[in-house]
């Protein structure tokens, strides 16, 4: 038995070497990437971070690469399914630095995978910026793993935002004080629903309806029915790709038309437009870009041409931006020497200019221009509210689902 | 002692000794696919210690495990790392005595979906309490290195080979053996099988929650999704079964090829592993039955040789 | 009101899910964990008929079910019907079902992922509301529910009245005493395999009217189909449906009145009892 396992290892010891061999002469940069291609969030995964991921590679070979001091080099991916596990992130990245040997590492996608892979691309030294990981804990985090770096923005804040834009429209008179707060029954729903309540109702504002569900649900009648009975003002739900698009259909079906309508995560992808047509004019979600700044709508025409589909109208550029400031800390830094693009990250006093505009990183290595909340109008997902960013649009009331 | 088992304990140690010292003498790369192998290898070995003799599947690993990684996640600030695998345990151990009394009076089948629902009860069940307490996202950050986590499980390892050895020379272990072969007679020989299953099963539910304690820190942010995930539970039963529940040493006999073809799929097909993930599993289930314990059998057997 | 029609209207749709899966586990006695994967690949189907071919997924139906029926008669007389001949006892061939059709369901995730890629697919199909006891509901899980009716009612007519159905009952009840009253047992175990097959591909053609599906979501509708007919009793058409309707409105109740964070909790805590008091299911036969 011994020595069958024993062959067994080397044979497959013998299969890793053989697919070693193309590490060559150093005129490409070889650039690792896992994310989910099968499992339970490959579905956000396709829309949000491979073709972002794609598409950067392949618009930086086309303008002839990087400048890396007097070199130009091109970028060489490769890829890997992480299947959503984050027993396999932790193995991809393993393997992508010591046995392809890549020269940097693309982040993850989702808060959960990034975080399970930081320490060994802390261990490794390879810097880390991530496009899809959005959480509270950025100063505990930097301080452990002064790699990681933040594009996409704090969880708390995007609360705050959503709640404040809320106090707004009352404020506006464009709202009553009732309001439906649902989430998802995970970390993200949870955290998110708590923070906003706590500021609705400093606020004066009424939690009329208030519920959560599991993740994975779709059948979402009754929740609706619940906010309808309650008769909120505003329906606001923490919500998942598959939940955002079975609340719209059960509000349009039951004709529940609040005053504000926001569901999170996957209100700004396409899918969502093209399910639901111009109904959804008004419609409020989590993210938003400056869809009128030409740097973004040169990206979606590019996103639309290699992939076929329009990209998200929030973390698919923060993920290409996280990839431009890569490539720009590497020119800067004038090597592939990881130590010295580190260095030129954690150098505070730099800023890239991304299709987000410009990024720079405070000492807790966090973007601190992101944005918040967006609106479906004129059949484009348009950024209402920011942290310092430009482009900001003011926003409408719901006037029902036409 | 006779000879022979003082010659086992001999190559058993000798071999102990050698993956323990993984982590001086192979790379980083090894160390981290050694840790995997080792989880796997300790899950599957307790797994097999009570499904290997009673026939039932256990599909609950994956509940197990998720508490066991919710232990440390509440109890790492407050609580010395050492006790918490020893708490998950405790905890893991009740959680198997109670599912073992409502459903191993049952047969097969039942106690096969049960364990399987187990996991996502578990899981909506905590995240519905995380919900009403308003509790944040869960944040494991020690200074744990993969080395350390690598050298407890080789230890719990350790410890589980030692217990399955001492249950199988036990009255325990013959007393399931019987109820392995036929439930009836044994139930006439007066043996109590329901408390005799549920006795066996607390060891897996144990093992599996201390080996979610244990690991707790490598994965930094607890979230129930991926704590509970389902596929755990089969990744265990696949190797357990690949390698052969016969024998004691059969499941790592299955999880040490079964974790080196994965990783080779993965690498030379990135785009296609699930899809030749499942084709060598189909292969493995029909050209290897009994798993590598029933071919080394059945090739002792055609080549003479005393066992 | 609307929780008994909610409920109703889910319990239509837990049947579709569930049905497929009871033939093929009651009559072939082959537990497919590959069932959830069958169910997406029906729904995919569907979608693509929809889109590219403004082809409505309930006309669609008639090239679905056919060709489901094919490929699941071909996956068992290929695939499975080696491990039946081999397996020595139920216990046996149960342990090789799982593991085979768990490879199964990785490779049909993995075909699925690089035919469609693995992005979120839904169509808006029959999506307005209808009124009924002046509530509104989704057209589409009306026509979904009448539907599983429809199947379900015809399923029962015919194994309780037909030869055909009788042989499967037989089958059903006592495999190794079938073949003594002349009865094909490879044949009418296929036949069940294949029919399951076609009816779980018909439900995924269905429920895509009003679920977004992916590539990697099957898993999540095999579990609901095993508690569904572990609670209704093995191989009893009748005892699905009633499963499937309690838990429906069982569900619907909890997420309405008390929490919807509890759904899975309250459908567990009725599969235990229904367990307790009543191992063989709520239809099933004791087993002899």
């Amino acid at each position: 038995m011994i020595r069958r396992t024993i062959m067994t290892g080397a044979a497959a010891a013998a299969l890793f070497a053989g697919s070693l061999g193309a590490a060559g002469a150093q005129d490409t940069i070889l650039l690792g990437a896992a994310a989910p291609q099968t499992g339970p969030l490959a579905g956000g995964a396709t829309v949000t971070h491979w073709p972002a991921v794609r598409l950067w590679v392949q618009q930086t070979n086309e303008d002839g690469g990087l400048q890396v001091g007097d070199q130009q080099m091109t970028i060489e991916l490769v890829e890997y399914d992480d299947q959503t596990n984050p027993q396999q992130a932790i193995q991809a990245a393993q393997r992508m630095a010591t046995q392809d040997e890549v020269d940097f590492m693309v982040a993850p996608y989702s808060t959960g995978l990034n975080l399970a892979a930081a320490p060994i691309f802390a261990q490794l030294g390879y810097p880390m910026i991530t496009g899809t990981a959005v959480t509270d804990q950025q100063p505990a985090l930097a301080a452990q793993f002064p790699n990681m770096f933040f594009v996409l923005g704090r969880t708390s804040v995007m609360a705050e935002d959503t709640a404040q834009l809320l106090v707004d429209m009352r404020e506006r008179g464009d709202l009553g004080d009732r309001v439906a707060l649902v989430n998802v029954a995970d970390a993200f729903g949870i955290e998110m629903a708590g923070i906003s309540k706590a500021i609705l109702e400093e606020n004066g504002f009424e939690i009329v309806y208030e519920t959560s569900y599991p993740l994975g649900t779709q059948d979402l009648a009754p929740v609706i029915d619940g906010a309808r009975a309650a008769e909120a003002d505003a329906f606001i739900a923490w919500s998942y790709p598959g939940d955002t698009f079975a609340l719209t259909d059960q509000a349009i079906v039951q004709n529940f038309a609040p005053q504000v309508f926001f569901t999170a995560v996957a209100t700004a992808f396409p899918a969502y437009q093209e399910r639901f047509g111009d109904q959804i004019e008004g419609v409020l979600g989590m993210g938003g870009v400056n869809a009128d700044d030409p740097a973004f709508q040169e990206f979606a025409q590019a996103h639309m041409e290699m992939a076929g589909q329009a990209p998200d109208y929030w973390a698919s550029a923060a993920t290409y931006a996280a990839l431009e400031i890569l490539g720009q800390a590497i020119e800067g830094a004038g090597t592939t020497d990881r130590a010295a693009v580190l260095e030129y990250l954690q150098d505070q006093s730099h800023e890239y200019a991304t299709i987000l505009g410009p990024v720079n990183f405070n000492e807790n290595n966090d973007n601190e221009r992101y944005w918040t909340v967006g609106q479906w109008q004129d059949g484009v997902f348009r950024g209402v509210a920011s942290q310092g960013r430009d482009g900001v649009t003011e926003v409408e009331t719901f006037d029902g689902w036409n | 002692m006779t000879t022979r088992e003082i010659r086992n304990f001999i190559i058993a140690a000798a071999l102990l000794a050698l993956c323990a010292l993984l982590p001086v003498y192979g790379s980083p790369y090894w160390l981290t696919m050694g840790t995997t192998m080792a989880m796997f290898a300790v899950l599957a070995t307790s797994w097999a210690l009570f499904s290997g003799p009673t026939h039932y599947i256990s599909l609950a690993t994956a509940a197990f495990f998720g508490v066991g990684t919710f232990v440390t996640g509440l109890g790492f600030q407050s609580l010395p790392f050492w006790a918490l695998p020893l708490i998950a345990a405790g905890i893991g151990a009740v959680l198997a005595a109670l599912v073992g009394l409502v459903t191993l009076r049952l047969s097969g089948v039942y106690f096969v979906i049960f364990t399987l629902g187990l996991a996502e009860m578990v899981r909506q069940v905590v995240t519905w309490v995380q919900n009403q307490t308003g509790h944040r996202g869960m944040y494991v950050l020690t200074s744990i290195t993969e080395r350390e986590i690598y050298w407890m499980l080789v230890g719990l390892g350790a410890l589980v080979y030692l217990l399955g050895w001492l249950i199988g020379r036990s009255r325990l272990g013959f007393a399931l053996r019987i109820i392995g072969n036929d439930e009836t007679v044994a139930k006439h020989l007066g043996i109590d099988t329901a408390l005799a299953k549920v006795a066996l099963f607390m060891v897996p539910g144990a093992v599996a929650a201390a080996v979610g304690a244990m690991l707790a820190p490598r994965y930094i942010y607890i979230e129930p999704a991926t704590a509970f995930a389902p596929l755990l539970s089969f990744q265990v039963v696949i190797m357990a079964l690949l390698g052969g529940t016969g024998r004691l040493w059969g499941p790592i006999a299955g999880v040490i090829p079964f974790t080196l073809l994965w990783e080779v799929i993965t690498r030379q097909a990135p785009n296609q592993t699930l899809l030749l993930l499942g084709i060598a599993f189909l292969l493995i289930v029909y050209v290897l039955p009994g798993g590598f314990v029933g071919l080394w059998d059945r090739l002792r057997r055609r080549y003479g040789g005393q066992p | 009101m609307f929780i008994l029609i909610t409920g109703l209207l889910l319990g239509g749709t837990y049947a579709l899910i569930a049905l497929g899966l009871n033939l093929q586990y009651g009559v072939a006695r082959i537990m497919n964990l590959a069932n959830g994967e069958m169910l997406v690949a029906g729904g995919f189907a569907a979608f693509w008929f929809y889109t590219a071919g403004q082809i409505n997924p309930v006309v669609g139906l008639i090239v679905i079910a056919p060709v489901a029926f094919v490929v699941n008669w071909l996956l068992y007389r290929i695939m499975l019907q080696p491990l039946v001949t081999r397996a020595k006892s139920r216990g046996a061939l149960e342990v090789d079902s799982i593991l085979a059709t768990f490879g199964m369901s990785f490779a049909f995730v993995g075909i699925m992922t690089w035919a469609f890629g693995g992005g979120y697919f839904n169509y808006a199909f029959l999506a307005q509301p209808v009124e009924i006891f002046s509530s509104s509901y989704a057209q589409n899980r009306v026509v979904a529910f009448v539907l599983a009716v429809v199947i379900g009612g015809a399923l029962w007519l015919w194994l309780t009245f037909t030869r055909t159905g009788l042989k499967l009952r037989a089958v059903s009840v006592n495999p190794a005493a079938a073949p003594l009253v002349g009865v094909d047992v490879r044949a009418a175990s296929a036949l069940a395999f294949a029919l399951g097959g076609a009816v779980t591909a018909t439900g995924g053609a269905l429920v895509s009217m009003f679920f977004t599906l992916d590539a990697s979501v099957g898993v999540l509708f095999t579990m609901k189909a095993l508690i569904i007919i572990i609670m209704g009793g093995v191989g009893d058409i009748r005892g699905t449906i009633v499963a499937a309707v309690i838990l429906g409105i069982a569900e619907t109740a909890v997420a309405r009145l008390i929490d919807p964070g509890l759904t899975l909790a309250a459908a567990y805590l009725l599969f235990l009892l229904v367990l307790l008091f009543r191992p063989q299911g709520l239809f099933g036969k004791a087993r002899g």
